[in-house]
């Protein structure tokens, strides 16, 4: 891709980025932080590039270092988000969330389980 | 094999650049959180399943191995965190994530043949490498693997302004002539230069240098894209650059401070580097059970849960102290101040672990005028978030800083270790105050004999 476009690109992507995140309240900072964090893990997939195209073995061991640091990243970057989030949930039995269509089936398995 | 089509390979990467919109936006919401991260997280299986359909790849074996070890290492780690413990995970993570886009752009430097290619490849290289050290060091310091207040010493910002130098000499030379050796010189100085950037850093300000880091991180990756020619790089270290400044720049606001403050406040004594000094000052100091009489016989109670709280580890028995008094009848509330915790939002995790309802968690900005017709306001483990000074001594260090209102309770209720100030090492005035209460001790134990005496009434 030729440099204008990707410099378009980036430009509007910096607007997303601080259009997204603008209003958030201060109670899910730190999920936000930590899923924000997991999302640049996917420089995971320039470390497969990277690792895909080595023929020297110094290069590759290197390439691989890094696969492993990325997927580490982004792995466990969600995982902890979903931990702290899974954590978000009402606790009284009477005063269930609203069914909406979005209710997921595993949420609701963790309410129950959180009201035994 | 045959690979996907570019255009459809484009087009999955711009699929999973959308994904990763949407679970930014779903961030915003205690609502749409978790799915907005499921969706993140299923944003980069796409990408990632892609690249290995859409490129050229040998050593594949290897890849997927390599993938395996990174997911078994880090998943269990991250399933098994205490929640306490969770801001220097989110740190290391952060950090190995900084170190993987300079391992990838100091392999891609033999092939990039601009110049403007090779700004790339220095960019992510320093900034990577800042992101990886500055993380250690922040990891280091939550873990209490080292001291957690500012490490100054004569000479640093002498020190850090030769690094930077060096680095920009070595910057330009890798630019102009690609050299590898150069470009290894310069990852060991962004090495250093992240070192040198956090150790000054208290321990109250960490968590905004993590978000900081983040930042980094997400620019790293941004400028390995444009190295790589890969444009979900671009979008996604780029929406994390931009998304992280702003929430760096929320974080320091809402702790009254600016950012360049938290960096360089330790350059010139302005920081939190605290004091340790005890006040002799009368206080009145009270027993568990006259602060349970105080709490079960109220009308409504506001709980102002802090650091030492979760340093106490306490929060399960705040939720049950809660729980016994809204069971008498008692109307309780918590009031979050938006940097309670170790990391702003953190203290809303820990009570929502210690299955506090949702609802019942209040932001500063709408429970501020509830204080007033609050009986008690029990603050635990907190202080300078509810330190009056803030709005009426010009020159605190925290001056500016929004606090919590509990002055306007009827009663203030301190649980406190000692009459010690808090990390931005001034007195709080409001404990001399006649309305308030201090009961001395770990915030722990002391919620657990209010407890049992609130339960014994």
């Amino acid at each position: 891709m030729d440099g204008i476009s990707l410099l378009t690109i980036t430009v509007l992507a910096v607007f997303v980025g601080f259009e997204v995140v603008s209003k958030v309240s201060s109670t899910l900072h730190t999920p936000l932080m930590s899923g924000a964090n997991a999302i640049h893990g996917i420089i995971l997939v320039g470390a497969i590039i990277v690792a895909g195209q080595a023929t020297h073995p110094w290069v590759l061991a290197v390439a691989l270092l890094a696969v492993v640091l990325a997927t580490a990243n982004l792995v466990g970057g969600f995982v902890v988000t979903d931990r702290m989030l899974e954590m978000f949930r009402g606790r009284k039995p009477d005063k269930p969330a609203k069914p909406t269509p979005d209710e997921t089936q595993p949420d609701t398995k963790e309410n129950t389980e959180a009201t035994r | 094999m045959t690979l996907l089509d570019p255009n459809v390979t484009a087009l999955l990467y711009l699929a999973a650049a959308v994904f990763f919109i949407l679970a930014l936006k779903g961030l915003n919401s205690p609502r749409t959180a978790r799915r907005g991260n499921l969706i993140g997280a299923f944003g980069a299986l796409v990408a990632v399943v892609t690249v290995f359909f859409s490129t050229r790849l040998d050593n594949v074996p290897l890849i997927l191995g390599a993938i395996v070890v990174g997911s078994g290492v880090a998943a269990p780690v991250a399933r098994r965190v205490k929640m306490t413990q969770m801001p220097q995970l989110v740190a290391l993570f952060n950090g190995v994530g900084g170190g993987a886009a300079a391992l990838v752009a100091l392999l891609e430097l033999p092939h990039a043949e601009d110049a403007w290619v090779r700004v790339a490849v220095v960019f992510t290289l320093l900034v990577g490498a800042v992101s990886f050290a500055g993380s250690a060091v922040t990891f280091a310091k939550l873990q209490e693997l080292m001291t957690t207040r500012p490490v100054v010493f004569p000479g640093l910002p002498v020190l850090m302004g030769a690094v930077l130098l060096a680095a920009v000499g070595a910057a330009a030379a890798v630019v102009l002539g690609g050299s590898l050796v150069l470009a290894l010189l310069l990852l060991l100085l962004g090495l250093v230069a992240g070192v040198l950037l956090v150790l000054p850093v208290g321990g109250a300000d960490v968590p905004i240098v993590i978000s900081l880091l983040n930042a980094f991180t997400g620019l790293a990756v941004a400028a390995s894209g444009l190295v790589l020619g890969n444009v979900l790089l671009v979008v996604a270290g780029t929406l994390v650059g931009a998304s992280g400044t702003i929430l760096t720049r929320a974080m320091a606001a809402a702790m009254g401070r600016s950012v360049a403050g938290i960096l360089f406040g330790a350059f010139r004594g302005g920081s939190t580097a605290g004091s340790t000094a005890v006040s002799d000052r009368p206080v009145r100091s009270s027993s568990p059970e006259d602060v349970a009489v105080l709490l079960g016989y109220a009308q409504r109670v506001i709980i102002v849960p802090g650091y030492g709280l979760a340093v106490a580890q306490g929060q399960h028995t705040a939720a049950e102290l809660a729980q016994a008094l809204e069971s008498r009848g008692t109307r309780v509330d918590f009031a979050i101040h938006p940097v309670a915790g170790r990391m702003p939002g953190h203290m809303n995790v820990l009570l929502a672990e210690a299955n506090v309802p949702y609802e019942s968690l209040k932001e500063m900005g709408e429970i501020n005028s509830e204080f007033r017709t609050a009986d008690v306001a029990l603050v635990v483990g907190a202080n300078d978030v509810v330190n009056p000074a803030a709005k009426t001594t010009a020159g605190s260090p925290i001056y500016g800083m929004p606090i919590l209102e509990v002055a306007d309770a009827r009663q203030v209720v301190f649980l406190k270790r000692s009459m010690r100030p808090g990390f931005a090492g001034i007195e709080n005035d409001l404990m001399f105050e006649p309305q308030t209460t201090l009961l001395f001790g770990d915030a722990k134990e002391s919620l657990m004999k209010v407890l049992g005496a609130v339960k014994a009434l």
